[in-house]
């Protein structure tokens, strides 16, 4: 499956440019709108129609099924805080969904990283992640399996 | 300047009819560019093919009276105030832009037709509308093409990088920058220059006029024509398939405000 651009809908905002994370949502040079480059390399994220402020994009279906009639299209409304799902089934069912964007306000648990202390030449140098082992809350030292827990046995 | 038809000084030397002739051609241009394109890019067939699709697709029958308030609704909410570019820069650019253009265009129609006879005297108001237009055009077309059109903005490309899709926009502004300047140096008295603009000014309109077929000039026919079926399908319900507004309050308001997509 790959997005695809209704024409008519879109302004050219580049948005879905922006957001792309293949990208591959480029501005098409003979009308300015949006276009999908490289359908084979899309990997149906969603991002792009999610972010596209005038619901101008949509994913195409395999086309074993697509022509008989599904659809799956999201309206995402950012000062409500909700995004909504519609799923269209081939046989003409239809199913409407509400979920939370988010529940606390924007941008509130969005990690402050440039505020932190510079991390020095060993931490750099060491096989630690960043936040590591701290943040992955696992008193110091990483999880092991003692020997004599193991199961007896055949490992595949 | 600013008060002075153009056209009139210039049906001084060229005669009236010349003039009204080359109006009729741009517009006979225009009417077949868009004829052209409607057979080869289909766009009509699509947009009843649409229709089709959420007519099948609707929850309910609008009535004549609902969809007559839904259209009017749409040109002069929508369509007036191009309100699908949203709050923003893009939005009074272009606002700017296609107002300018408007008003340029009937002041000439009329200054063309209405007052380029001898001893026909032109009512201050067109010109001052023309060269108004005109104005508005360059400040809202140079603002989008400079620094807000999506290639540029989105996509990090230089401004000078032009391709096919300007054509509409840069030879708008060749018309209206050229109109501009002709008319400057008509009043002015500088023959030579005005006759190079006059010249510039021609060639500017039978590119726009003429390259309909290549350019996004008929987009001033298609989005409108897509907004009032965008709001239409949202009244019978179809909706292309989206799912309705979801029954929430507003709780983030601003505070979840977009940012400009300029992130590369």
């Amino acid at each position: 499956m790959s997005t695809f651009v209704y024409m008519t809908r879109c302004d050219g905002c580049g948005h879905c440019v922006d957001i792309c994370p293949s990208d591959i949502m480029h501005i098409d040079e003979n009308i300015r709108r949006a276009v999908n480059i490289e359908p084979n390399f899309c990997w149906e994220c969603y991002s792009c129609v999610k972010a596209c402020p005038n619901h101008a994009i949509d994913v195409r279906g395999y086309a074993d099924f697509a022509p008989m009639g599904h659809s799956v299209r999201v309206r995402r409304e950012e000062e409500k805080g909700t995004i909504s799902w519609k799923i269209k089934f081939r046989n003409g069912t239809t199913k409407d969904f509400v979920s939370p964007i988010t529940t606390k306000p924007w941008g509130k648990f969005i990690p402050k990283l440039a505020d932190g202390d510079k991390p020095k030449q060993e931490e750099i140098n060491s096989q630690m992640l960043y936040t590591e082992p701290n943040g992955l809350n696992i008193d110091g030292k990483l999880p092991s399996v003692p020997k004599d827990t193991f199961k007896k046995g055949v490992y595949y | 300047m600013m008060s002075i038809n153009p056209f009139a000084t210039l049906a001084e030397t060229i005669s009236p009819s010349a003039i009204q002739g080359f109006v009729l051609v741009m517009l006979a241009l225009i009417v077949l560019g868009i004829v052209i394109q409607m057979i080869h890019h289909k766009n009509v067939t699509y947009f009843f093919n649409n229709a089709k699709k959420a007519k099948l697709a609707a929850e309910r029958e609008i009535g004549a009276g609902e969809k007559t308030a839904i259209i009017l609704k749409t040109v002069v909410h929508d369509i007036a105030t191009t309100a699908e570019l949203g709050a923003g820069k893009r939005r009074i650019a272009h606002v700017m832009g296609m107002y300018g253009t408007i008003l340029f265009w009937v002041a000439s129609v009329v200054m063309v037709f209405g007052y380029t006879a001898a001893g026909t005297a032109t009512p201050t108001v067109w010109p001052m509308i023309w060269h108004v237009g005109a104005i508005m055009t360059c400040v809202g077309g140079y603002w989008f093409w400079l620094f807000l059109r999506v290639d540029v903005l989105a996509e990090a490309h230089p401004w000078y990088r032009i391709i096919k899709a300007d054509l509409f926009v840069l030879a708008l502004l060749a018309c209206a920058t050229t109109g501009l300047a002709w008319s400057y140096f008509q009043s002015s008295g500088s023959t030579g220059l005005e006759y190079l603009f006059l010249v510039l000014f021609i060639t500017s309109n039978i590119v726009l006029f003429g390259g309909v077929y290549w350019s996004k000039f008929a987009h001033m026919i298609y989005k409108p024509g897509a907004a009032i079926q965008k709001n239409l399908a949202e009244a019978d319900g179809s909706r292309d398939n989206l799912p309705p507004l979801a029954d929430a309050p507003k709780q983030f308001g601003l505070g979840i405000k977009r940012e400009q997509p300029k992130h590369y």
